[in-house]
């Protein structure tokens, strides 16, 4: 590995960095680049960039004030704050409770561990709506946690809380699964380390453990929040839809299409697409800080 | 319909091989030459049973009378989105939807049918119709009896969103044309819709959504519901449940059609023809009948005159002027029903 390393830096010298610029792709000296490339502009193109170009050319046929107009109109402005509230919200309460589910996971054996590992995995597998019947079936004012809550006052199902719940449900694996590998590789000569050091446990996890998993738990997150925006079979049946207060925004994406308004519609999604883009960026960059962090 | 036409298509779809693989081909002398042919009706949500009896017989009438062996695939699903999907190339042979105003959109937008559609078939195109009715819970506990009692305070009223679901924007018109009726032209029928969907706690988006939510779910205190969804629920879940009348309500008209550029591509004009035509033979109105769809044939109809009740039915064209006016007024994007939940 070492020779080739350096037979690379042999034929590229750092010092002639121009000439370098003057080629519009880079080679290397793997093989197999114009193959590759070619198969990976392909598939992003068809699968990708073309539907959301599609999206993204759509909703202009309304003009820039019809856009404008249909994005601030009262009930499109409460989906949108409803579905990036709640995601968030949802996303955010994942984050500590799918760190301890794979920390327990991954640092402890007890009985039962791998069929609690396969559990996490079930809200991947099962099909959306079933998933949201479900979980309306228990957290409606007839199931029994909807009647457990409703007796302290806690509507469930049919309100805001029910649609966290959904996406509290579909996100949880996304934390869990990006957590988990980077668990397991921690070297525990390090908290080891830490340890014959002085630090106690809970510096040992604050310092220590929390910071080699930022990231992990960053990119988990921001998954399982993308997802969440987007989320309809399951928010559906548990949310009550009511305008103004309950209805999601890919709700109103689906009531504009059943009008017609194709570009109403797409001018909804394209905003969803530029607000998760942008969350989605921000916490990018953010992961990149705290990896450099964590190299340095 | 005259045999030439028919036995013409015979000898084309034997030339062009059409169809699925020739395997048990009939026996009958005059069919030896049909290949099995298959038809898809693109239909809305609470027809599910009825279509699955309806095909059953007219596999078993069309066989008897061509010898050839048919294949019938029903969809269901919202009566808008199943006509989006229509729209978008989903390839209907017939379709049989809620309301005429989502064929009507078939025939704009795609251009798949002439406009003139629905004066093709007797009676506008609807071989059964059906009407909006109450289902509440055992004993009425709200006494609920007529429209005026939803708008009671604490009364949980069930209806899916009329923007997405054909049932609920029949079962919004006949509140709002009793809305009319009780005095206060628009504007008291407007007030009227603001109090009754004030007491809606759950939207759902489809008439058998709203269904689970009534009864499986236990929300709510009174459910409007397509007549037939009602009996279907009864048949179901038992004496949980009984139907109110109200004095008046909606003829709710579900019209049927054939979608002439799909079957000209798919070589089925005649066998889609005698699907439509079938629907209106006594055979298939009993059917209609025993799913609580009102028929049309008026023997049918005195057959079972006791099963449904009679009561003043306004019609769209009466009552709102046509669906075309209808949709706009109040379906449409800031129309009277979103001026109901303005902030």
């Amino acid at each position: 590995m070492t020779d080739r390393a350096a037979a690379a830096t042999v034929v590229r010298p750092v010092t002639d960095a121009w000439p370098r610029r003057t080629r519009l792709v880079e080679h290397s000296i793997l093989p197999g680049l114009g193959l590759s490339l070619g198969v990976t502009l392909v598939y992003l193109g068809v699968i990708v960039i073309i539907p959301l170009t599609m999206l993204a050319l759509r909703p202009w046929e309304l003009g820039l004030d019809g856009v404008v107009r249909t994005l601030t109109s009262p009930r499109v402005a409460a989906a949108l704050r409803v579905s990036f509230g709640v995601s968030l919200a949802a996303a955010l309460t994942n984050a500590p409770l799918g760190l301890l589910i794979a920390w327990t996971l991954t640092r402890y054996d007890f009985p039962g561990r791998r069929l609690m590992d396969a559990f996490v995995d079930l809200p991947f597998a099962l099909p959306t709506a079933v998933a949201g019947i479900a979980l309306t079936t228990i957290y409606a004012p007839a199931g029994p946690l909807g009647a457990l809550a409703a007796k302290i006052g806690l509507k469930t199902a049919y309100s805001p809380l029910g649609i966290f719940i959904a996406l509290t449900f579909i996100g949880l694996p996304f934390v869990v699964r990006s957590i988990q590998p980077v668990l397991q590789d921690l070297d525990r000569d390090v908290e080891e380390a830490a340890q014959t050091l002085g630090a106690n446990d809970l510096q040992r996890i604050a310092l220590v453990v929390i910071p080699a998993l930022a990231p992990a738990l960053l990119s988990g997150v921001s998954l399982a929040f993308a997802r969440a925006v987007g989320e309809y079979g399951s928010v559906i049946f548990i949310a009550g839809n009511m305008p103004l207060k309950t209805e999601i925004a890919p709700l109103l994406i689906v009531i504009k299409l059943e009008q017609y308004d194709y570009a109403g519609a797409a001018a909804i999604g394209l905003a969803m697409l530029a607000i998760s883009f942008g969350a989605l960026a921000g916490m990018n960059a953010v992961q990149i800080f705290l990896a450099r962090r964590g190299r340095a | 319909m005259t045999e030439s036409p028919i036995l013409d298509r015979r000898r084309l779809l034997a030339a062009s091989g059409a169809g699925l693989a020739a395997a048990a081909l009939p026996a009958a002398p005059l069919a030896q030459a049909l290949k099995p042919a298959t038809l898809l009706n693109v239909s809305y949500d609470p027809t599910r049973e009825l279509y699955k009896e309806i095909n059953a017989a007219y596999i078993d009438y069309w066989k008897g009378k061509t010898g050839q062996v048919l294949t019938i695939n029903q969809s269901h699903g919202g009566s808008g989105a199943q006509s989006r999907a229509v729209i978008d190339g989903l390839q209907a042979d017939v379709v049989t939807l809620a309301l005429a105003a989502d064929i009507d959109e078939i025939a704009n937008r795609a251009k798949l049918l002439p406009a003139n559609w629905q004066s093709r078939l007797p009676n506008n195109s609807t071989p059964y119709t059906s009407t909006i009715v109450f289902l509440v819970r055992k004993g009425n506990p709200w006494k609920i009896r007529d429209w005026g009692d939803l708008i009671k305070p604490g009364v949980g009223v069930i209806t899916p969103n009329p923007k997405t679901s054909g049932g609920a924007r029949w079962a919004y018109l006949a509140a709002y044309a009793y809305g009319l009726k009780s005095g206060g032209g628009d504007a008291g029928a407007q007030a009227y819709m603001t109090k009754l969907y004030k007491n809606v706690p759950v939207l759902d988006t489809g008439a058998r959504g709203a269904t689970t939510t009534f009864a499986q779910r236990k929300i709510g205190d009174v459910l409007l519901s397509w007549e037939n969804e009602a009996y279907l629920t009864i048949d179901e879940f038992g004496p949980n449940f009984e139907i109110v009348y109200p004095s008046q309500s909606i003829l709710a008209e579900p019209p049927v059609a054939l979608v002439d550029k799909n079957v000209d591509r798919h070589k089925t004009r005649v066998q889609a023809e005698g699907y439509l035509n079938f629907l209106y033979s006594p055979r298939a109105q009993e059917i209609v009948a025993k799913h609580h769809f009102r028929p049309r044939n008026p023997e049918i109809a005195a057959k079972y005159a006791v099963a449904f009740k009679q009561l003043p039915l306004v019609t769209i064209d009466q009552a709102f002027g046509g669906w075309k006016k209808a949709q706009a007024t109040h379906f449409a994007d800031g129309g009277v029903f979103d001026r109901i939940y303005k902030p």
